[in-house]
């Protein structure tokens, strides 16, 4: 999960520590070396594990190379080259897009209205507020597991529940566009209570009065809810569209679990094709030029985020 | 038993309120005498969120039940709810397909350290973050932070063949390690230890107990609540990691629980779909009791770091 952090020099300040009494040499070696041995093996960590490797995928997405071959030629930005030019390239670019614009925007709309309905003061909001979010706890891999069995064509959950409404099931692991739609479902479901739970917390800083005083002023509930409430809740919002289109962007396993980026690609998105290409087809080059192309994108929706965190810092 | 958003005035706090209760939020005038319009609005609504919850419900119901169902109930026309015996052959042939008591062992394993090798990193790199008066901390913190924006998935190419290159393929050292660093926990544990009173640290170290001390016996006992979010926030995200250890394992003895249900979906060439269930049931059901004993905590730190208002 990602995290909306205060800008750097904005929200973060630290507040004044005593001054220390004595300010000899001896104090402020100790003070260092104590340092070093707190934050020192944290800090190695993020270095070898995240920022060494960052540095080293740039780097391998300007070779050719083969993931285990003790040979890697340089090829400049032959990659990149190959990968916009890639027949393949249109279709998984829109598969990101579509799964990243349906899932998101399905979860806000759904997660919204989920939150006002458990908002009310209604016998058992408790217990549905739990049943809910327990998805969201659940490991992506089995979740895609337990839902390709609720899919099955014939013996699935799925296909009794269309029957009771005279439909037939589609094949849902075959034929396009029904395993990337299956794949949306279950995202949602997933998902779905994580957001609404989110709203929920937003909904409780929605001012009760500003709610009575348009009442008062003859609103209909839907009114209030237009003029009001969903004013107020836009920086919620803003940070379920940001974090959920970054988890959207790197989701993983339930389409590893589902379908395996198939059938002919069309539930394979970039984070899919990545690990396609550097694990399965070994080009580890190729997919590190794409690994960059996913940070560039990621990185665009954080600055995103970031410039608004700034304004919104400079209003208040 | 009901999931509580973070910051909640006590009042309001707990379980699900009945409606004869009088309620704690003032009512806006007019609302306290119910008109049948409103009750008509109360009745859809909670006709509304009873289905909603049933449809959410639904599948974890579906997946319990059919994980204790016999292949011929599994595979009759039409679908039954309830199995007619609770059979647990589809768990016994799991645990004969895949060594499900030795991947049980490592999930649970792998996600208590991981986890509380989180915890112990972040809290002392926040305390010498927060604590420490060093001239680079600052730049120090923002280094910790800007991790918080490096995806894990961009790194796992170079991370795998470094990985490989120290000989950890198939070790629990190989899972593990690569993503101990914890970011956002020290983020958490620093917003948290900035707002601790500095006269009791003040009063700590003129009593003179050093920096050890002053971290185990001061701050982390007064900052339980951050401390329990984060862990759990840890185990949640350790017991469910998928593609790291995917990569890192091919050896069944060594594969955390996700990891061989994916061996267990291999291996069944035509899926037998009770056996995949029971796995599945073992994946989900310890994250699911934990997400249920401890709601509260564990939703206050997923849902930390979200803009409200």
């Amino acid at each position: 999960m990602a995290a909306v952090l205060a800008p750097p020099g904005t929200g973060a300040v630290t507040p004044p520590r005593p001054a220390p009494r004595r300010t000899g040499t001896t104090r402020r070696r100790r003070a260092l070396g104590w340092f070093a041995l707190l934050a020192g093996p944290n800090v190695a960590l993020l270095v070898l594990f995240v920022y060494k490797p960052l540095v080293e995928s740039f780097y391998l997405s300007t070779m050719q190379w083969n993931l285990g071959s003790p040979v890697a030629r340089f090829v400049g930005l032959g990659n990149y080259v190959e990968w916009f030019t890639a027949d393949s390239t249109a279709q998984v670019l829109t598969t990101t897009a579509v799964f990243t614009v349906v899932t998101v925007g399905g979860a806000l709309a759904l997660g919204l209205g989920l939150a006002l309905l458990l908002d009310r003061r209604l016998p058992g909001r408790g217990l549905a507020r739990t049943v809910a979010f327990a998805p969201y706890v659940l490991s992506g891999y089995a979740v895609g597991i337990l839902w390709l069995f609720i899919f099955d064509p014939r013996y699935g959950l799925m296909a009794t529940v269309l029957g009771w409404f005279g439909a037939t099931s589609p094949q849902w692991y075959t034929a396009e566009p029904w395993p990337l739609v299956m794949i949306v479902v279950v995202y949602l479901w997933k998902n779905l209570g994580y957001v609404a739970l989110i709203y929920l917390a937003g909904l409780q800083g929605v001012p009760q009065d500003l709610r009575d005083a348009a009442a008062l002023d003859g609103a209909t509930p839907a009114r209030t809810l237009r003029s009001v409430v969903l004013p107020l809740l836009a920086p919620t919002s803003f940070f379920l569209l940001v974090t959920m289109m970054l988890a959207s962007l790197q989701s993983f396993d339930v389409i590893k679990a589902m379908t395996q980026g198939g059938p002919l690609g069309s539930t394979t998105t970039l984070m899919y094709q990545i690990y396609q290409e550097g694990f399965v087809n070994g080009r580890a080059g190729y997919a590190s030029a794409g690994a960059t192309i996913l940070f560039v994108l990621l990185l665009a929706v954080t600055a995103v985020q970031m410039r608004h965190l700034e304004r919104k810092v400079h209003y208040a | 038993m009901s999931v509580q958003t973070a910051p909640r005035p006590a009042a309001d706090a707990a379980g699900p309120p009945r409606p004869p209760a009088p309620a704690p939020r003032p009512t806006a005038p007019g609302a306290r005498r119910r008109t049948p319009r409103a009750l008509l609005l109360d009745a859809t609504g909670w006709v509304t969120m009873t289905l909603a919850s049933l449809v959410l419900g639904a599948p974890l119901l579906w997946m319990l039940l059919a994980s204790l169902k016999a292949p011929d109930e599994l595979y009759r026309l039409p679908l039954q709810w309830l199995p007619e015996s609770l059979d647990l052959a589809n768990y016994a042939q799991a645990a004969g397909t895949v060594p499900l008591g030795q991947l049980f062992a490592n999930s649970v394993g792998l996600t208590i350290v991981g986890a509380g090798l989180k915890v112990v990193l972040g809290l002392c790199c926040a305390y010498a973050l927060v604590f420490l008066d060093v001239p680079f901390r600052r730049t120090v913190f923002y280094v910790v932070i800007a991790a918080l924006m490096i995806p894990p998935q961009i790194t796992i190419i170079p991370n795998y063949t470094f990985v490989a290159s120290l000989g950890w393929l198939n070790t629990y050292q190989g899972i593990l390690v690569p993503g101990l660093a914890s970011a956002f926990g020290t983020f958490l544990f620093r917003q948290h230890f900035l707002s601790l009173p500095a006269s009791v640290l003040e009063a700590a170290e003129l009593d003179g107990a050093g920096h050890w001390r002053r971290l185990w016996r001061f701050v982390v006992p007064m900052s339980l609540p951050t401390v329990a979010a984060v862990g759990l926030v840890s185990v949640v995200t350790e017991w469910n990691d998928y593609l790291w250890p995917f990569l890192v394992v091919d050896d069944a003895r060594k594969m955390t629980l996700p990891v061989g249900l994916t061996l267990l979906q291999n291996i069944d060439g035509m899926t037998n779909w009770g056996v995949l269930l029971a796995a599945t049931v073992v994946v989900t059901l310890p994250i699911l009791l934990v997400f249920l004993l401890l709601q509260r905590r564990l939703v206050a730190g997923l849902t930390t770091g979200a803009v409200t208002g």
